[in-house]
């Protein structure tokens, strides 16, 4: 009954923020995508034990091949080159039909590159798969600079959002907030059978979950899968949103999105439903403020807030909750006497 | 035909030869015994036998197929599972978490990944524990149990599993006296009444003695001797290995 | 790519020169790799602010350089400024994570290098920058071979040094109690080694070590806020190809690396260069683990 109220709730909010504060728009859009952020990296370095710096990539992915299909779908490359930043041409329904398109097929085409990429980077433990991951984005971000179709170096300018069809920052608020309820309801489903078990007993002791015939690479393959899926499409949306896509400050930004992703989940405690959507808003509303009062020093301060919260707050705020009142979340700690006793009966008889 | 069949199983570590041309048979529904002292190379065998590492030379045959060649979750979807000398469960789940992700993982299709628990499952993982002896424990995290009774919990989880043949290796290492019988029985119940087989390291010459049909003894990494439980307490070669001739 | 290609088989002078370039740097790679073999194999952790502290060293020597220094004395001031660098970061941030899990320490390292990053780019700027250090350059056969005598000077310092290097770790007590507490940290507590200050020193040596290669750097190549994580990987991917106590592998590995290096950069285009050493530790990391999978085993 609660949950049903709180539901409804957050709903009708959900629904009526952007027209409450129409002038913040973008930052409750961004919100949202940082909310899926978290949640697409827990899904791994939480809930499995696969702490990726490499999520990012499918972000990046995602953002040109939208984009590439926005542009090659109603221009051919000469002619966009040619009036760069300037494409206002394009009708709301020439619009919808390129970035959902778009979104659709980086959708399936990450998907496929997460399951060869997994295939081999999968295979990796620990501290080896960070790095690796790490390596792959700024890989991906070298590679990605290097391509003159995309735009090399210099980027691409997304096609002008037309502002007939309602305000920018509104649609950009729903389509998000689509994509990041979807990460969260698909991540609950998921977790909710068979499959979380598996990747908690892979994140817990992957060798014994091998000893226990557990299919592991299907289940981290899934895993990575999912998170690629959902951040591609939001990667899609994303590159729209800010209007440009740089191949390394944007789309394979390893050293903010990268890193900021790990943090978010990390800040509200990884492993857990609503950890990274509470530190994800936490974060967004912190970096707001940086952004805010320490212009020019705020990406200084994001460095010290990093090392801050990993060395001293490692266990995250519902790690911290789980900590000091374990009821709250179903663990029994107080059976040990009848436990005892039941033991020792067992042993007589 | 054995269940199980190695023959002429060898394994070095660099220098160190851990197993030499060991060979030992299995027979279906029998309780068969490993002992030899330590550093004898018994951990290496169950190692080899479920694929922790390739052999060096020889073969190993599961219900008559070669197995020397697979990797280890696919020895374990056959029907053959092993427990771990320094156990392993997963900490940070609970009990009854630990059993449900344990049950068999033969015939599973994609979408299986997703399927919910159902009502046996839970019944089943009841019973289980309760044989175990955890029941009371079963909302704990497996990790905040102590060494000794996750020995529990890791007995229970591959019963849950349905193994053909199960490798248990020192299954009363850290396990109190008075609870060791209890141990002894339940291993005799699951080898009964569910038709598990058994193949058991064990140093504790008590249990070994009231367990096993049939005993293979390893010493320096070869087969030094095997037989009935009393041909093996009375062996000369045995009792000399044990009180440390070498 | 295939121009250049072919420019190497008309003209395999040039191969000459790739190779002699190549090597030169290689050595550098090889000092810095050796640093994170050290704090790796000796606390555990994987150092991902590796390559901040050979730019920072970088900076250091361009800075007092620029005070009118000698330039000789760059190397020694890096390192010392470094080594007290190190101290402060084990001080506040390392000796925190030692015992925790390796993401955290890695995490924590990453924190690291980002805030040097920013730092460096709000106190240096983002621009390039290099040291000229008044040497000469020698030119062979027939000038179609240069070699910048500063480069030769770089490469000999980065082998004499990594020797003193060697040979402190060797011979000293605190080479020996660091050595100890690599091997088995608890038996070595147990022995009376102070293991805080063992790491505390580990890790500041390490600095040092990566502080004196940027003074090198910088001379021989260039600096910028940003051009660390290349280090970083580079020694990454050395120390996992060569094995945490294997110095001679270290030096082949680094030598090797800076080779193929300057062969891509010069194949592919120098703006590929970068997609190539990253690309390059995706695949070392994959095959490895796949060799090793073929044993059964993995890259642990
Ligand atoms: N992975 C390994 N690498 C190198 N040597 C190993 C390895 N595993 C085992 N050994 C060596 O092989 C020999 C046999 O070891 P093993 O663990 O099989 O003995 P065990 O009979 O199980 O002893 P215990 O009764 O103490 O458990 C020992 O000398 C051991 O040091
Ligand atoms: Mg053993």
């Amino acid at each position: 009954m609660r949950n049903t109220i709180l539901l409804v709730l957050g709903t009708i909010i959900a629904f009526a923020v952007p027209f409450m504060f129409p002038a913040y728009q973008n930052q409750f859009a961004m919100l949202w995508l940082m909310i899926l952020f978290a949640l697409t990296w827990d899904l791994m370095g939480g809930q499995m034990g696969y702490n990726s710096f490499g999520n990012v990539v499918f972000f990046g992915v995602g953002m040109y091949i939208t984009a590439v299909i926005q542009r090659d779908l109603y221009f051919d490359i000469e002619e966009y080159a040619h009036v760069a930043g300037r494409i206002d041409a394009l009708t709301p329904d020439q619009y919808l039909t390129g970035i959902f398109l778009g979104m659709g097929v980086s959708g399936i085409v990450t998907v496929l590159v997460a399951i060869i990429l997994g295939a081999g980077i999968l295979g990796l433990r620990g501290h080896y798969f960070a790095i690796c991951t790490l390596g792959l984005t700024i890989a991906a971000g070298e590679i990605a600079s290097g391509i003159d179709y995309i735009g090399a170096g210099s980027g691409i300018v997304t096609p002008v959002f037309p502002t007939e069809l309602m305000a920018k920052g509104m649609f950009f608020y729903f389509v998000f907030m689509v994509l990041a309820v979807g990460t969260f309801l698909t991540n609950k489903w998921m977790l909710a059978g068979r499959f979380g078990l598996a990747v908690n007993a892979i994140r817990d002791d992957e060798d014994k979950a091998e000893a226990m015939g557990i299919r592991t690479k299907r289940y981290k393959t899934m895993a990575w899968a999912t998170s690629a899926f959902f951040l591609s499409m939001a990667g899609g949306a994303a590159g729209n949103l800010f209007g440009f896509i740089d191949p390394i400050n944007v789309a394979f930004a390893g050293a903010t999105f990268g890193v900021w992703m790990v943090l978010m989940a990390i800040l509200g405690g990884k492993g857990t439903i609503w950890g990274p959507v509470i530190g994800a808003a936490i974060f967004h509303i912190t970096q707001e403020l940086f952004w805010t009062y320490l212009f020019g020093w705020q990406r200084v301060a994001l460095g010290a807030m990093i090392v801050g919260i990993v060395v001293f707050f490692p266990q995250g705020i519902m790690g911290f909750l789980r900590q000091h009142w374990p009821h709250l979340f179903g663990h029994k700690v107080d059976e040990q006497t009848t436990v005892e006793q039941g033991a020792t009966k067992e042993s007589e008889a | 035909m054995s269940m199980l069949q190695v023959s002429g199983a060898s394994k070095r570590f660099g220098g160190v030869i851990a197993n030499e041309k060991i060979s030992l048979e299995v027979p279906e529904g029998k309780i068969i015994g490993l002992i030899g002292p330590n550093g004898s190379g018994k951990t290496t065998l169950f190692n080899s036998i479920v694929g922790y590492h390739p052999l060096d030379d020889g073969s190993i045959r599961f219900e008559g197929q070669e197995i020397s060649h697979l990797r280890v979750p696919e020895i374990a979807r056959l029907g053959m599972l092993r427990t771990f000398q320094q156990t392993r469960i997963y900490g940070k789940m609970t009990c009854v978490q630990n059993m449900q992700i344990s049950k068999p993982n033969r015939n599973e299709g994609l979408m299986s990944m997703f399927d919910r628990f159902p009502k046996e499952d839970l019944a089943r993982i009841d019973h289980l524990l309760e044989f175990v002896g955890l029941y009371s424990k079963r909302n704990l995290l497996a990790g905040d149990l102590s060494f000794g009774q996750q020995k529990l919990p890791e007995f229970a989880m591959a019963l849950m599993n349905e193994p053909k043949l199960l490798l248990l290796d020192e299954p009363t290492a850290g396990i109190n006296p008075t609870l060791i019988n209890g141990l002894i029985d339940r291993l005799k119940r699951a080898n009964e009444e569910m038709g598990i087989t058994l193949l058991v390291i064990e140093h504790n010459m008590r249990v070994i003695m009231n367990l096993a049909e049939h005993i293979y003894c390893l010493a320096h990494g070869e087969m030094l001797a095997e037989g009935k439980p009393e041909e093996i307490q009375n062996d000369q070669r045995v009792i000399d290995a044990y009180l440390g001739a070498h | 790519m295939i121009a250049n290609l072919s420019i190497l088989f008309d003209a395999p002078i040039f191969v000459v020169q790739l190779l002699i370039d190549g090597l030169l740097i290689g050595a550098l790679f090889a000092l810095v790799a050796y640093g994170m073999a050290l704090v790796w194999g000796v606390m555990n952790i994987i150092n991902i602010a590796q390559g901040e502290f050979v730019i920072l060293g970088g900076y250091v020597a361009l800075t007092v350089a620029n005070w009118g220094v000698p330039i000789v004395l760059g190397l020694p001031i890096s390192f010392i400024v470094l080594f007290l660098v190190g101290w402060a970061v084990y001080r506040a941030v390392i000796c925190r994570v030692v015992d925790e899990d390796l993401f955290i320490s890695i995490l924590a390292t990453f924190g690291i290098s980002i805030l040097f990053q920013q730092l460096m780019n709000q106190m240096f700027t983002a621009d390039v920058r290099t040291l000229q250090s008044g040497l000469d350059t020698w030119f062979l056969f027939d000038d179609m071979v240069t070699v910048s005598q500063i480069k030769v000077v770089s490469f000999v310092s980065a082998i004499v040094f990594g020797v003193a290097v060697m040979i402190f770790m060797r011979r000293s007590r605190l080479g020996q109690a660091i050595r100890a507490t690599a091997q088995n940290a608890r038996a070595a507590r147990i022995m009376g080694i102070d293991t805080d200050r063992v790491y505390a020193m580990t890790y500041s040596i390490n600095a040092a070590i990566c502080g004196a290669a940027g003074a090198l750097v910088v001379m021989t190549w260039f600096v910028q806020p940003f051009a660390g994580l290349a280090f970083t990987v580079r020694s990454f991917m050395i120390v996992v190809i060569a094995g945490l106590g294997n110095l001679g592998a270290v030096a082949v590995s680094g030598l090797t690396l800076g080779t193929l290096e300057n062969f891509a950069g010069f194949i592919l285009g120098a703006e590929f260069q970068m997609a190539f050493i990253f690309s390059l530790l995706v695949v070392i990391l994959v095959w490895r683990n796949y060799r090793l999978g073929r044993e059964r085993k993995v890259l642990r």
